[in-house]
């Protein structure tokens, strides 16, 4: 749509074409042009499902493209599989990781590359050219350590020298930083910058603005299998990158109500000296104790593992409190009187758990299926046994429609959707039994911008029918802009509450690593 | 003196009964490692006895008949690959049809050939492979312990036996000191890796395949022109499933398989020797007994005595590249 912005001077490392590919009916990619300089960092942003990765598969030989050219160096080349990619000077570091868990670094390196048919020969050019590279790139790795007993950064370190090791003048990065820390995050992009200068050229794939805009030279946003723009980065800001991945402006909403509830309003979760040991003895909950009033959320912030997560399994029924007890929508819940999830859902209480995969749906069964789990039961679905096929298909198609699930098709397995489709399936699955108490773990984790604030925006209505909403998150800006209270946990107890209002980042940062109360702060 | 060539003598029975278990644990090895489920080494091992036994009938050539055996061990693992690798069907399935059509089609043929019931005619020694004298096993005799381990054990096997031991070194070889071994270590546990790697997966699970096939065919050549004189039907009596198990037990690795091997096959030898010997106390204990034994015993170790057992990250699952 836009003009390709300048990209530089420099002859170019690749350039594509009128790329389109499509999955049955889905087009992943559409008449997608690209140009990206030789020695330069390009960010390529979009939506989860935008088709990012499907374009960079097409490049790496994965996928074939169903019309369009790609030109790597100027020249026309035709990719079929990987070792195509290889020889036209093509290194791509996948999302995960593909690397053999059981083989050392040093194999891992070699494999398909190995020059002599005895290991022995290969083994020590191998060690020695790795060395070369990990002085001139600062990638330094244990070379014989297996590659499951290395971090994540290292495992990430070594697919940056395989590709190397082979030559690679086109490094692809598919969403590089998802699994590291802060600090490897950084140590990374120090590796991407020093390989720039010795004019690698670099693709970033990513949904992270901020290391768009920390890294790239030039970035190019995809929306829906489009192209859409091209930028230089200096150009461009963080908002408008949102806006052009969402196709739409993205306003900063502040959900709080302007008056506080009312005091006597009754409660709709109310937890007493909760504690719960595990089966190895270790404490999980420590003497928590809290109440969240109907018509108010109440936020769970802390780093995760915490006691979040049991504190959720333990609200749903999931699992029994060992000591103390709790009250939710007037049932008392303690050791003695234990309940189970489906008691829970028939007290209206409903649960959206934090790790949809495990918990919230199956994986293999139909988006039709999986509308119904858990509710299965009911005579609206079940005849005598019997599931009424065509009345769940009926009903998860209207679910569907009503939190915009795309594509809107219950006959289509889970798995095939995108994750934030996928939530959103499960919350309307939750949310049309109208519950009067709402226990929400991560709902946002693997959303796309334009879902969050779907989500948001049901959770927000549920507080307003006069739901008590207690939300379990890692993102503080979730927390903040959304609940009324908050609470913070650290190792299995409530160490500080805030009003949602007054919070701010770096108290809560604090909070959450259990440090606000020092006393030489 | 007595006790120790008695004890010699189950020795040598040892490395005659573990012969075809090595052979097919070996094979199972490389097809395993490749990352391809492989319960078709019975069904493998008695298709290449049959035609081996039937080639060295017609032919008199106990060469010619390995050379069959090892083209029919091959012939069939190509099928399994066909069914697994090319069309990614289950490899159990598959592995079964291929017992399944093996036990069916041997004695078939056999009657419809040789009209003997479904066995093959009895071979004479210049059809056979025959004991082999290792050089200077009469001389060696003499030496105290050593000598007669030499002359009775070691040496006066057929040259079959000799290349199952081989076969464990080579295989130990490839594995883990070729480029080859490798690449089918990789695309056993991460098939994606090998694929990104810019290798043909395919291409490699059928190499992989093809050597297992070899293998088994002469465990089963084995089997009917060397430890027997003919084929019956039958004949590997669950031997691929023993090799299976060993496999399994030394963790698909070569050596410690080659060791679960002789176990078993020594346990198999001390049942023979057992058999109508009255033991002090217990008395003479029943032939089926002690013939159940080993398979006893394989229960009770494959349930409790092996650990956990890693396989092969991707074994039995099909590769697929698109999503």
């Amino acid at each position: 749509m836009s003009p390709p912005a300048d990209s530089g001077t420099g002859p170019l490392a690749i350039e594509l074409r009128g790329i389109s590919k499509r999955f049955g009916a889905v087009r992943a990619n559409r008449d997608i042009d690209l140009k990206v300089a030789r020695g330069t960092i390009h960010g390529i942003v979009g939506e989860n499902g935008a088709g990012k990765s499907t374009l960079m598969s097409i490049l790496y030989g994965f996928y074939q493209a169903d019309s369009g050219e790609v030109l790597i160096n100027g020249k026309l080349v035709a990719i079929h599989d990987s070792s195509d990619a290889i020889a036209a000077g093509i290194g791509m570091v996948h999302q995960h990781f593909m690397l053999v868990d059981t083989f050392s670094v040093l194999e891992n390196v070699m494999l398909g590359a190995e020059g002599n048919a005895l290991l022995s020969h290969s083994a020590a050019a191998a060690r020695k050219e790795l060395q070369r590279l990990a002085d001139e790139y600062q990638l330094s790795v244990h070379v014989d350590s297996l590659v499951s007993d290395l971090p994540v950064g290292e495992q990430q370190r070594t697919e940056i020298l395989k590709a190397l090791y082979r030559h690679a003048e086109i490094l692809i990065l598919d969403e590089p930083t998802g699994v590291l820390t802060p600090q490897e995050a950084d140590q990374l992009f120090v590796v991407l910058n020093a390989l720039k200068e010795r004019g690698v050229t670099i693709i970033l794939i990513t949904h992270k603005l901020r290391e768009i805009m920390d890294v790239t030279d030039t970035v190019s946003v995809l929306r829906m299998g489009e192209m859409v723009s091209h930028l230089n980065t200096r150009d461009t800001s963080m908002s408008e990158l949102a806006e052009l991945m969402v196709g739409r402006k993205l306003e900063t909403r502040n959900y709080h109500r302007d008056e506080p509830l009312p005091a006597d309003t009754a409660n709709g979760i109310e937890v007493v000296d909760l504690g719960v040991v595990d089966k190895t003895g270790k404490a999980r909950l420590k003497n928590l104790s809290f109440e969240v009033k109907r018509g108010e959320i109440l936020g769970v912030a802390g780093v995760a593992g915490n006691g979040q997560s049991t504190l959720l399994e333990v609200l749903s029924g999931i699992q029994s409190p060992t000591s103390g007890h709790f009250i939710i929508n007037g049932q008392q819940v303690s050791a003695e009187q234990p309940i189970n999830p489906s008691q829970m859902r028939q007290l209206k209480v409903q649960h959206v758990p934090e790790d949809r995969l495990k918990l919230g749906l199956v994986k293999s069964f139909t988006a039709a299926e999986s509308s119904v789990l858990g509710y299965q039961r009911a005579d609206r679905f079940n005849l005598r046994g019997m599931l009424r096929l065509s009345t769940i298909r009926a009903a998860c198609r209207r679910l569907m429609e009503g939190l915009d699930v795309r594509p809107a098709d219950p006959n289509l397995r889970s798995a095939s959707f995108s994750g934030g489709n996928q939530q959103k399936l499960i919350l309307a699955r939750e949310l049309e039994r109208q519950p009067e108490v709402l226990l929400v773990g991560q709902p946002t984790r693997g959303v796309d911008i334009g879902a969050i604030e779907l989500i948001h925006e049901k959770i927000i209505e549920m507080r307003d029918k006069g739901c008590a909403i207690l939300l379990v998150s890692v993102e503080l800006d979730e927390i903040m802009s959304l609940a009324d209270r908050i609470i913070v946990m650290y190792e299995g107890q409530v160490v500080a509450e805030v009003n949602g209002r007054d919070a701010n980042k770096t108290q809560l940062g604090l909070m959450m690593a259990n440090a606000h109360q020092d006393p030489a702060a | 003196m007595d006790a120790l060539s008695g004890f010699f003598a189950i020795l040598d029975a040892t490395l005659r009964v573990s012969t075809p278990l090595i052979l097919a644990a070996m094979a199972g090895l490389f097809s395993e490692r490749s990352g391809i489920v492989d319960i078709s080494l019975e069904g493998k091992m008695l298709a290449s006895a049959f035609a081996a036994a039937a080639v060295a009938a017609v032919t008199g050539s106990a060469w010619l008949a390995l050379g069959t055996g090892i083209l029919v061990g091959i012939a069939l693992a190509l099928v399994h690959g066909f069914a697994c690798i090319t069309h990614r069907g289950n490899q159990v399935v598959s592995g079964l049809a291929i017992n399944i059509l093996a036990s069916g089609l041997t004695v078939v043929l056999g009657i419809a050939w040789f009209a003997q019931g479904g066995q093959t005619p009895s071979l004479g020694s210049g059809a056979r492979f025959m004991p082999l004298e290792l050089p200077l096993a009469e001389a060696a005799r003499s030496v105290p312990v050593i000598g007669p381990f030499y002359s009775d054990v070691i040496s006066g096997h057929n040259v079959l036996v000799y290349v199952a031991w081989l076969a464990v070194f080579a295989t130990w070889w490839v594995v883990y000191r070729t480029r080859f071994g490798l690449r089918i270590r990789a695309v056993g546990e991460n098939p994606l890796a090998v694929d990104t790697a810019g290798l043909s997966v395919s291409r490699l699970r059928y190499c992989a395949v093809a050597i297992c096939g070899a293998l088994s065919g002469i465990a089963g050549t084995y089997l009917s022109t060397a430890q027997n004189a003919s084929f019956v039907r039958e004949m590997t009596a669950g031997q691929g499933y023993i090799a299976l198990a060993a496999l399994i037990f030394g963790k698909w690795r070569p050596v410690p398989a080659m060791l679960a091997c002789l176990m078993f096959g020594f346990l198999d030898a001390v049942a023979i020797r057992m058999q109508g010997v009255s033991l002090p106390l217990i008395g003479e204990v029943p032939v089926q007994a002690i013939q159940a034994l080993p398979y006893v015993l394989t229960v009770i170790l494959l349930a409790g005595f092996i650990g956990r057992a890693t396989a092969p990250k991707a074994v039995g699952i099909p590769f697929l590249k698109e999503r």
